[in-house]
């Protein structure tokens, strides 16, 4: 990045709402359906078919302005936006201009820099063109034609690429906190268009911006825009002029090519759907939503941190899925040692998640506080807690009756364990000298060599202790 | 020819077979195939009358059109049925889905026999811009039928129907009515819904019936308002008997006349006959203003083409629409296919549509014949303060020539009259009411506030059975 010059970026971000139907009509918003088969006349556009407004896709849409701090307006307008292209069954997608539903509000960057949003407001998605056979020419797929789409459109407050990620981390984070977008960048369920433009560093003058479109993931951003800001400061130093014109981001080749100009852009000709009258949203329903939203990821991390002293580290593992801090929020509730929890579900829970599926986490919080207590009263050893672990995780179930039949509870007698310490000190004469030398080293040994004799049953700690009383 | 009513009774006495007076209609609409009202007669009606009968004779109750012929326009669709709009573009369009008036129609047992004729998608005054050709005036021959509802009128009129539906978006079902010396009425913006109706311009479309008299129109209406979950313009309010409109006087009744028509009457005789008349029968007359009455044409002409413009988008050649044999790109679907489709009256608007929401003239345009409309139905709601109803002419004379209107507005400007109850959302009833210079009917409008359509029966019903004409 040049030193000399500043960057100035404002991102429209589209999430799909998580609603069971679509935005208009009674179709179920589900992906991955055979094609064409969520369709009805109305998300089909068929003569005479008329939109019902989704009233779930308005609350969510307030949550999601509740969850950004934005301001809710009193009367929200659905307007038509309208174009041709294939995918957009009506020739007018159904979205709002004048009157949307949210209006200002942010995201506060881990610097502490606040990026402004303009509004949110709430459009049905179009459908799909599928290319898949030049013989057959183009399908459609109108399966997600209607699904609720929320449009996030910031300020142009962001000025680099590595503030565009966090940003869009944050605005995703809340969403699916919140339980109002699953923003599945892979399936199309969050989608980033970057405004950029650039200027000579401290001019009040600004440069004129280009559109991005086409960005499937946070690193196609973060590229997307390292590129875009390097093409158009090299043309500005060669000389030339940035035109204003919609680029594709092409994410195999790592660079944009212009889709189409300004000169061709089209006059969208809104105006106010005279289907669907305007929405009255009463404040009586924005703070019964307002009521039911959970603890967003801001709040969590102040919690984390002043209240249970973690560290920054395990926060942001904690963080970094809502299912993990929601796992261990309840497993507080069931065992109330935060250090305690956090270190057991970073180190013995999170290595058994399968990264490339759905994530889940995979046991309940309440079995693995079983598990716990279990080993706090020293009922298990470490190892056989962690085993209990790999044992519900494996199988499911009930803890304390895991830890029975495959008789991992600690039922064995100090005197036992005594007895077989000293069986493996005189079948191993030569440890026994060693431990003279390097006692560190070899205790590892005979505990090692005792919890396999006990079957994992004995505490290590009462073995060193033993071995003190044997060997010094 | 009999009304709606006597049909009903006696189809139910089984007095009357419903195969016979289906087959009845059905001989009429042949024999009078010249006049191109119905352009359609479907192959199932008789069947469907005949198992009505069959479960009459059963003594099953089977609804309250039990029965019945009824025929409607050729953009409400009727599942497997084609709903052409009489245009090229839609000619093989078969509906997918029955709209929510033929849901109701059928499950009151009415068998719906074919569909009429209509200037294409709804825009038009004379049924002259079809692509099944002109459809005729049923009382003269080389005259129009009026529009767009032409077909539907003089299917009616003709005797071809008792019953014909009509969409009314700036006068459609009052002015054939009027027309055709019948009965039509453009209910209250909301009243009947629009689901399952092409829409020409959604702020602004109501279903209809139109009938031979009153009461039947009532009756009808009984039948086809409600509130509908499918279209959010909907309205919840209940829906009245309105047969109970009908046999009752209007002494005290307030009449109001509107000093802004008057001063828009090419001849005014008929129309002071029939205030004259009203004020005998012991109605009391009251003058009332709508001051910006008169903009109320230009306002549609912003409004109608602009919601147009975007409702026809979806005609584009990729779908269902006839696709132009000669296009090869994307482009070119869209800009040969509709070029070839859509009839000129139809491109006409959509560009005028176009023109009036583009960016630059928006505000100039749309936002200011919004205001305008704001400001005309606060003047009817001021003026329905003082007074139970309104009348006015329903046109400006008796029915013309065909083809001897042929600049688009002239043909705009006989509108004037029935624009003005789209506009301000109320209803609206034609009834005829005396005779022109050449002895063809002129008709009546009558209308009351929103959701008054009590009022607009009880004076139109009054009207027909007292007045001297009829």
């Amino acid at each position: 990045m040049r030193e000399d010059y500043d960057v100035v970026i404002g991102l429209e971000v589209h999430a799909e709402l998580n609603t069971n139907t679509k935005v208009f009509c009674s179709c179920p918003n589900h992906f991955g359906s055979d094609t064409n088969t969520n369709c009805c006349p109305v998300c089909i556009g068929l003569p005479g078919a008329l939109p019902i407004l989704n009233k779930r896709a308005v609350e969510l849409t307030i949550k999601a302005g509740l969850c950004m701090g934005c301001r809710i307006n009193d009367i929200a307008v659905f307007e038509r936006k309208n174009y041709f292209y294939p995918d957009l069954s009506k020739a007018y997608q159904i979205s709002q201009l004048e009157r949307p539903i949210c209006i200002g509000g942010g995201v506060q960057l881990d610097s502490g820099k606040f990026i402004r949003l303009n509004r949110i407001h709430l459009e049905e998605d179009a459908g799909k063109l599928i290319h898949k056979n030049a013989s057959i020419g183009t399908l459609i797929d109108y399966n997600r034609g209607g699904v609720p789409l929320i449009e996030m459109v910031s300020e142009p407050d962001i000025t680099s690429a590595d503030e565009a990620v966090e940003y869009l981390n944050k605005l995703r984070n809340n969403l699916v906190y919140a339980g109002i977008a699953e923003c599945k960048m892979e399936q199309g369920g969050m989608r980033c268009d970057v405004n950029l433009s650039v200027k000579k560093k401290g001019s009040n003058e600004l440069g004129t911006r280009t559109e991005m479109k086409n960005l499937n993931s946070f690193r196609s951003v973060q590229r997307a825009i390292e590129y875009e800001t390097m093409r158009q400061i090299e043309l500005v130093e060669a000389g030339g002029v940035v035109r204003q014109e919609t680029r594709k981001w092409d994410d195999e080749k790592g660079e944009s090519f212009s889709m189409r100009s300004k000169e061709s852009a089209n006059d969208y000709r809104y105006f106010p759907d005279p289907d669907l009258l305007s929405v009255k949203i009463e404040r009586d329903l924005v703070e019964k939503l307002k009521a039911e939203l959970p603890k967003l990821p801001m709040e969590r991390r102040k919690i984390y941190l002043e209240e249970y002293s973690l560290p920054e580290y395990d926060v942001d593992i904690l963080l970094s899925q809502k299912e993990i801090s929601d796992f261990f929020d309840e497993a507080l509730t069931y065992y109330n040692e935060p250090k305690t929890l956090a270190n057991w579900i970073m180190t013995e829970v999170l290595k058994y998640v399968k990264t490339e599926e759905e994530f889940k986490m995979p046991l309940k919080a309440k079995e693995l506080t079983e598990v716990l207590k279990m080993y706090d009263q020293k009922a298990l050893s470490q190892a056989n807690a962690k085993s209990l672990i790999e044992k519900l995780i494996n199988e499911g179930g009930d803890a304390k009756e895991l830890a029975k039949k495959y008789n991992l509870i600690n039922d064995i007698s100090d005197d036992a364990v005594e007895e077989a310490l000293k069986q493996i000190i005189e079948a191993n004469p030569k440890a026994r000298e060693d431990y003279k030398v390097n006692p560190d080293k070899i205790s590892t040994f005979f505990v090692g060599q005792v919890m396999r004799a006990t079957k994992g049953k004995a505490n290590p700690d009462k073995v060193k202790e033993l071995l003190n009383k044997y060997l010094n | 020819m009999s009304t709606i009513i006597e049909l009903v009774n006696k189809i139910k006495s089984r007095e009357l077979k419903s195969v016979d007076v289906v087959k009845h209609y059905i001989d009429v609409i042949n024999d009078k195939k010249e006049y191109n009202a119905v352009i359609e007669v479907f192959d199932d009606a008789l069947d469907i009358a005949k198992s009505i009968d069959e479960r009459l004779d059963k003594g099953e109750e089977l609804g309250k059109l039990a029965g019945v012929p009824i025929v409607i326009k050729d953009n409400i669709l009727y599942k497997g049925k084609i709903a052409g709009c009489a245009s090229k573009f839609m000619q093989d369009y078969r509906a997918e889905y029955n709209s929510t008036v033929v849901n109701k129609l059928i499950s009151e047992g009415a068998v719906i026999i074919g569909r009429a004729n209509m200037d294409e998608f709804a825009m038009g005054g004379s049924t002259e811009k079809s692509v099944y050709g002109p459809c005729l005036n049923a009382l003269d021959k080389t005259r129009v039928p009026g529009g767009s509802s032409g077909g539907s009128a003089c299917a009616v009129a003709g005797g071809m129907t008792p019953c014909a539906l009509g969409t009314d978006t700036g006068g459609s079902i009052r002015q054939p009515s009027s027309f055709n010396g019948i009965v039509g009425i453009k209910p209250t913006y909301g009243r009947v819904s629009r689901f399952g109706i092409v829409a020409f311009a959604s702020s602004l479309d109501q279903v209809g019936p139109i009938t031979t008299n009153v009461a039947d129109n009532a009756y009808m209406l009984s039948i086809l308002a409600g509130y509908d979950e499918n279209d959010g313009t909907s309205l919840k309010a209940e829906v009245p008997n309105y047969m109970n409109a009908i046999n009752q006087d209007i002494k005290g009744v307030k009449i109001g006349i509107c000093n802004q028509v008057k001063a828009l009457m090419k001849d005014s005789k008929a129309f002071d006959e029939a205030v004259e008349w009203f004020k005998s029968q012991g109605a009391e007359i009251i003058n009332v203003d709508i001051k910006d009455i008169e903009l109320c044409l230009p306002v549609y002409y912003i409004l109608a083409p602009a919601e147009a413009s975007s409702n026809l988008g979806r005609f584009d050649g990729v779908k269902y629409t006839r696709r132009s044999k000669d296009a090869n790109t994307l482009e070119e679907i869209y800009s040969k296919s509709r070029s070839e489709g859509f009839g000129a009256e139809v491109q006409r608007r959509i560009m005028l549509g176009n023109f009036v929401l583009s960016s630059g003239y928006y505000d100039a345009y749309y936002v200011k014949a919004k205001k305008v409309q704001q400001a005309v139905k606060k003047q009817f709601k001021e003026a329905f303060s003082k007074c139970d109803c309104i009348i006015m002419p329903t046109t400006l004379g008796e029915a013309y020539k065909i083809g001897s209107i042929t600049n688009p507005v002239d043909m705009y400007l006989e509108d004037i009259f029935t624009i003005p109850a789209n506009i301000a959302g109320i209803p609206s009833i034609n009834i005829p009411y005396a005779k022109g210079p050449n002895g063809l009917p002129l008709g009546l409008q009558v209308m009351a506030k929103e959701l008054n359509e009590m009022m607009v029966y009880r004076v139109a019903d009054y009207f027909e059975k007292n007045h001297k004409e009829n």
